[in-house]
């Protein structure tokens, strides 16, 4: 299983022209794959929060952790590698909703999944596929070498996508 | 006052332990008392530990767990989260419904409401240990039931702790059934204000 790069909870990883970036059970979190086609430089960055300007400062420290600010770090890298901004694709995985309640409140995985196709459409970033919500957990791998992204759930196997 | 969870001290952990013994005495007897086998708990460990480590902690983020949520209320905020293996799961269902083989991705109807109701029983002794021990009303919401990998179980707590920090206070056990051991996590997960008031009443500092 270990094959590639793995990404943890509030990490990102980027890499270029070869190898496998993998985060593992994403529930409400969500995974945001970005990627160069003709540079083959891709990114994987695995979120927790929508937004870091609505937590209590001392949360606010690992920019890792929210859509709003792991996007754009993520990006600014792999632009420093060499990909092209305007080449830049996005694929996302995960804001699953995993224990059902009336509160909504509570469902974090729909608010993470808008802030991330926010923060996109605000760095002119077109998503060409989607893997999100429902109630389920999803592994995604990230092919570097071509851009394709597995998602993996318990239930519904593996979507390439 | 305690701020974050880093600020917790011994004198803090001790109480919280106690609290873990208690609850854990109250959940065995009730345990025991429903599936009519001998129940032990072993001494509960309390830790503070940053979100990676805690699923770490728990096992390997794609290793199946049942799972039970409940969310607290009132007085105490935060939730308590059932982690209920294969074995586990299968001395219950075994118990309740004399099934031998139980995949935790197939589980119908009745196996969810047996299971969510062992978890919901479990969390209620401890609230109601810390209820007792401090005075303090404490309710639950009607508690949640998923199937799925361990890393998008505990995705739930750590996201919505992350809004305030990097860390989960967990109060952890494995238990014992009829001289098996079962690993099964029971994690109390309070936020960092109700721990404030908890310690408050207590008249601990």
């Amino acid at each position: 299983m270990s094959k590639g790069l793995n990404v943890g909870i509030s990490d990102w990883k980027v890499g270029k022209g070869e190898g496998m970036i993998v985060t593992y059970a994403l529930g409400s979190c969500v995974g945001i794959c970005l990627y160069d086609k003709s540079a083959k430089i891709g990114g994987l960055s695995h979120i927790m929060l929508p937004d870091s300007k609505s937590v209590t400062a001392g949360a606010a420290n690992n920019r890792m952790k929210f859509a709003d600010t792991a996007i754009p770090d993520m990006l600014s890298k792999m632009l420093t590698m060499g990909a092209v901004k305007a080449r830049i694709t996005a694929k996302i995985a995960g804001g699953a909703h995993m224990f059902p309640t009336s509160n909504e409140k509570f469902n974090i995985g729909d608010r993470n999944v808008a802030a991330v196709k926010s923060t996109l459409a605000s760095l002119k970033i077109p998503i060409t596929a989607q893997d999100c919500g429902e109630n389920y957990g999803r592994t995604v791998f990230f092919n570097v070498v071509d851009g394709v992204m597995e998602v993996k759930s318990t239930t519904k196997g593996v979507k390439v996508l | 006052m305690i701020q974050k969870f880093e600020d917790l001290n011994d004198v803090h952990l001790d109480v919280l332990k106690e609290i873990g013994n208690i609850g854990s005495g109250n959940a065995s007897t009730a345990l025991s008392a429903m599936i009519g086998k001998e129940i032990k708990i072993k001494m509960p460990a309390v830790k503070v530990l940053e979100f990676q480590e805690a699923l770490e902690h728990c096992g390997s983020p794609e290793d199946i767990r049942a799972a039970v949520l409940i969310r607290l209320k009132d007085d105490v905020t935060g939730m308590i989260l059932l982690l209920i293996e294969q074995g586990f799961a299968e001395v219950i269902l075994n118990v309740f419904f004399q099934k031998q083989e139980v995949d935790l991705l197939n589980l119908d109807e009745g196996d969810i409401s047996a299971l969510t109701e062992i978890g919901n029983i479990m969390g209620s002794c401890y609230m109601n240990a810390i209820a007792t021990l401090a005075n303090l009303k404490v309710g639950v919401e009607t508690p949640g039931f998923t199937a799925d990998m361990l890393g998008a179980v505990m995705s739930v707590p750590v996201i919505e702790f992350g809004e305030v920090g990097d860390k989960l206070l967990c109060i952890d056990k494995s238990i014992e059934i009829d001289g098996v051991s079962i690993k099964s996590n029971l994690m109390l997960i309070p936020t960092v204000d109700s721990l404030s008031f908890l310690f408050e009443r207590l008249g601990i500092a």
